[in-house]
Order: C-alpha cells, then sequence, then structure tokens
C-alpha cells in the first residue's frame, strides 16, 4: 500500500510500472487518473489546498477500510496540492486483487471517499479571479452506495 | 488554550491560517458563538453553518461535540478532493 500526497507532478504510468505484477494472487490491476479539466475555457490554472496530517491520516482510512471489504493485494494513492496546470494528473488511485470486481469496486470507492471525505479544497484560477469550487450533492449521494 | 485552523475560504475570510484560541467553550458550537462575538471576520466566515466542517485532531466531527482533551479544531468548507 502506498499513499503520496505531494505538490510535485507525477507519471501515472511511471507509477503504475510494475503494481502488482509479478505475484501468483493478483489477477486484475485497475486505475483511475483525474485530470485538471476547464469546464469554463476561463480558467488558468487549479490551486489545491490541504490539511497537513489529517489528509495522510484521512487517507490511510479510506485506503484501510477498501481493504477491510475487498481482498486487495496492493492499493495506490497520489493526490497533489499546490498549483496544477490545466490537463495535468491531480490524483490517481490503482487497486490489484485477484479478480476485476474487487479492483474496480474498490477503486471506485477509494474515489468516492476522496472526493469528500479527504481535506483537499479545488480554487479554480481565472484571468479575472479565484473561486472556490463547491461541493457537489452527487459526491456526497455517491458514498451512500457503499 | 486550543490550536485552531482554518481553510479554503473560511481562512481566506478569517485572514488567518491559525490561531491559538483562549476559551472555556464546552463543545463546537460554543466555541463558533464565542468566535462569532470577537469580530466581524467571524461572524462572516461562521455566517451559514451548513457550507463548514469541523475535525478535531484532525478527525472529522460534528459541532455538538464537547472540546474537553482537544488540542487542535479546524474549520473548513465542504471537501472537494479528487
Amino acid at each position: 500500500m502506498r499513499i503520496a500526497v505531494q505538490d510535485a507532478a507525477f507519471d501515472p504510468s511511471a507509477e503504475l510500472a510494475g503494481f502488482g505484477q509479478g505475484r501468483a494472487d493478483v489477477g486484475a490491476v485497475v486505475s483511475f487518473t483525474g485530470l485538471v479539466r476547464d469546464d469554463t475555457g476561463q480558467m488558468q490554472a487549479l490551486e489545491i489546498e490541504h490539511y497537513p496530517g489529517m489528509t495522510e491520516r484521512a487517507i490511510g482510512a479510506i485506503v484501510e477500510e477498501a481493504c477491510t471489504r475487498w481482498t486487495l493485494a496492493d492499493a495506490l494513492v497520489i493526490h497533489r496540492y499546490g498549483r496544477l496546470e490545466i490537463g495535468a494528473p491531480i490524483m490517481m488511485v490503482a487497486t490489484a486483487a485477484r479478480h476485476r470486481q474487487a479492483a474496480f469496486e474498490a477503486a471506485e470507492f477509494l474515489m468516492d471517499y476522496l472526493k469528500s471525505r479527504a481535506p483537499f479544497w479545488k480554487k479554480e484560477i481565472t484571468a479575472t479571479g479565484a473561486a472556490w469550487v463547491e461541493a457537489k450533492e452527487s459526491d456526497e449521494t455517491a458514498l451512500t452506495r457503499w | 488554550m486550543v490550536e485552531v485552523l482554518y481553510f479554503a475560504w473560511l481562512r481566506e475570510r478569517i485572514g488567518v491560517p491559525r490561531e491559538q484560541v483562549e476559551t472555556t467553550a464546552a463543545t463546537v458550537s460554543d466555541l463558533i458563538a464565542e468566535l462569532k462575538t470577537r469580530e466581524p471576520r467571524y461572524e462572516a466566515a461562521f455566517a451559514d453553518l451548513s457550507a463548514v466542517r469541523v475535525a478535531l485532531d484532525q478527525e472529522l466531527s460534528d459541532f455538538s461535540v464537547p472540546l474537553a482533551g482537544v488540542r487542535e479544531v479546524a474549520f473548513f468548507p465542504p471537501m472537494t478532493g479528487g
């Protein structure tokens, strides 16, 4: 299991190299990468603030919970903070399991919880100012399916 | 004495990322009520509590929870990670 909360950019394909491989009990690897999207055509960058200390603890608890619900051979969570350019990877999760159902479900669970239970806040920077991204009702309701 | 942290727009409205607060507030709600009486910037930050979340010693918590033994209180808007 690996959790990284970092300012630095990362390369999702490099992070996945070898992930879950070389062992007899893994038949499935699922990964998700979130990229900085510009819905308005006005964005210059995305700024992400986080709560150092709590962020790592919260993600650790989410990964631990995923491991109690599914049998995972490995799990990876990377989440950036600071100033991010449009199109850049913000975060990724990867899961390795014996079968694909567990790998897919655990990856979705990790994503759903990272969105509204890990202390990150996004701010969209435009030429004319900046605005905090508001949490979506749908992000909260997404948790009820687990 | 408790360390109070603010994030995102709460930090911007209050103007500091963290501060030491001398308080005898019994619960989080009491602490918010006490802060709101201090200065207008707190009143502005805590005007709509439906948009405020709290963590006690880095664990998500509730406004009704007692502050006894708590060292770090953090206020922030709903999280927008992922």
